[in-house]
């Protein structure tokens, strides 16, 4: 479990976290969401270490991270797997030896250890036959898929995923939101997402955090967040009028007011008109 | 300006001061060191050869062409092209080229890390960065630049005597004899001193502009020519210094 107390950051005179207080739970995808500049890459960035906050604490397991010494934070990096927007894979490294660096560098096991066990997460991640290629070779869905399987090589207790669906097609977004959420059951870890994909949202948010202009503006999970009347979060997630017309529909059938598909297929197509 | 200036020299100090600690694996770091080796010393080894030869044969032709006088002996155009190829054209010259080939491919490498988030995909995996990324390249500099520039002296004089012999203005054993004559071996160790002293510029300067490159592609070739120009600055600087103190 990783908690937050009172974090704030700014960058010279501009707040950017203004004491945001969360609590991020084990086994669960938590979600933090929010439009471009909200905070939320800030955020994780302040959670995972590379800024360091000005005023707050972030516990991971109990234990203070914020004020940790170089030494004592290492052991927790340890512990965590991350998975870059951009993948950050290395371009001078094929797949393999990616996902493999990890082992390398924290592990004394043989080669062919290390060789069964990036095996078996690149299988886990379906990725069976891309162990040669280079970065450059493979597609953004295939980089994801290896982004994921260096993160959980190690078995980490945390998995931060920074925006994990940029750049790709809704199919194979939705392919990587699966295997997010199925890692996070499968290892009980604390799955730190940050995005601002509505699909994401519906489909792994077991905890969200909506940000706005440095706060956390609301939490909740994926059931509650439809029928949110939190405005500042209705005007992000609704912003396009099919999602409003989407919205509605839910509001109806949730109430009973439609209670079979030709209803609900005349609020999608307006009325069954017959040609003259 | 001034204050600039001093803020950077102070980043560029904590960045090396950073890089000393236990490294979290030492297998992987010498991989790193050996693989440094073989892309600076390897990979510039024909640019090297290539300068190196002609500096040498351009500078005995163009020192037959100055000394005019019959009453100076030809083997002193072998003295001459020895002396300034050991005590100036291998080591500055040579360096200064490498502060193109190698510290441009140091900056971008590192710029094109720290923009596409390697580098912080490595901080998060709790491994020292500035020892991981810069101080094997740094080390490999050391030991591989000096043999580069020896490298860079043997062919600068051969090319000399090629030049020399080949376009008739000696013989080969006027050359030869020359060559031998009043050798100061302290020279050698002038030359040296030089090559070592460049070397780590050459390595660490681009390390610290790459390093810390902020936004993206334009930027990343930005900090690469900023810090070809500095490194060279700084080596002509270094040049004067050493030659000051140590001639």
């Amino acid at each position: 479990m990783i908690e937050v107390k009172n974090l704030k950051k700014g960058f010279g005179d501009k707040v950017i976290i203004n004491g945001v207080n969360a609590v991020m739970h084990d086994g669960k995808c938590n979600l933090i969401i929010g439009s471009s500049g909200s905070g939320k890459t800030v955020l994780m960035k302040c959670l995972i270490g590379l800024f360091k906050p000005e005023e707050g604490e972030i516990f991971y397991n109990g234990k203070e991270f914020t004020h940790m010494s170089d030494e004592d934070r290492k052991e927790i990096r340890k512990e965590i797997g991350m998975l870059f927007q951009g993948s950050a894979l290395f371009d001078s490294l094929n797949v393999e030896r990616n996902v493999m660096f990890p082992l390398d560098m924290f592990t004394d096991w043989s080669y062919r250890k290390k060789r069964k066990r990036v095996d078996e997460v690149l299988d886990r991640v379906n990725l069976e036959k891309a162990n040669k290629k280079f970065p450059a070779e493979i597609s953004g869905g295939m980089k994801k898929r290896v982004g994921i399987a260096r993160a959980i090589v190690l078995n980490p207790k945390y998995l931060f995923c920074d925006e994990p669906n940029s750049g790709l097609d809704p199919q194979t977004s939705l392919v990587i939101d699966k295997l997010i959420q199925e890692l996070t059951i499968e290892y009980n870890i604390t799955t730190v997402v940050n995005t601002h994909d509505m699909n994401s949202v519906m489909e792994v948010g077991d905890n969200i955090i909506y940000m706005h202009q440095g706060n956390k503006e609301w939490e909740g999970n994926n059931k509650e967040i439809i029928f949110s009347k939190n405005e500042k979060l209705n005007e992000f997630i609704f912003a396009s009028e099919f999602l409003k017309d989407a919205k509605d529909m839910r509001m109806l059938e949730a109430s009973g007011k439609i209670d079979n598909d030709r209803d609900m297929n005349e609020l999608i197509n307006g009325p069954d008109l017959k040609p003259c | 300006m001034i204050m600039k200036l001093f803020h950077e020299i102070g980043k560029f100090l904590l960045l090396i001061r950073g890089m000393f600690t236990t490294p979290e694996n030492w297998k992987v770091y010498w991989k790193e060191f050996i693989h440094q080796c073989s892309d600076i010393g390897i990979g510039s080894l024909g640019i090297v050869a290539i300068i190196s030869f002609f500096i040498g044969a351009v500078s005995a032709v163009q020192t037959a062409y100055q000394l005019v006088s019959p009453l100076i002996p030809k083997a002193s155009i072998a003295q001459i092209v020895r002396d300034t190829v050991i005590l100036e054209f291998a080591p500055t010259l040579v360096c200064i080229v490498l502060a193109g080939v190698v510290g441009s491919k140091i900056a971008s490498e590192l710029g094109n890390m720290r923009v596409s988030e390697q580098i912080d995909a490595l901080e998060i995996m709790g491994i020292n960065t500035k020892a991981y990324l810069v101080l094997p390249k740094i080390v490999a500099a050391l030991l591989v630049i000096p043999m580069l520039v020896v490298i860079a002296t043997g062919l600068g004089i051969l090319g000399g005597r090629i030049a020399g012999v080949g376009s008739g203005i000696l013989s080969a054993e006027e050359f030869d004899k020359g060559l031998k004559q009043n050798f100061v071996p302290y020279n050698v160790f002038f030359a040296l001193s030089k090559a070592y002293t460049f070397s780590f510029i050459i390595s660490s300067v681009p390390a610290y502009f790459g390093f810390y490159v902020e936004g993206g592609a334009l930027e990343i070739g930005r900090s690469s020519t900023r810090s070809v120009v500095v490194s060279c600055v700084l080596i002509l600087f270094a040049d004067y210094i050493l030659s000051a103190l140590l001639l």
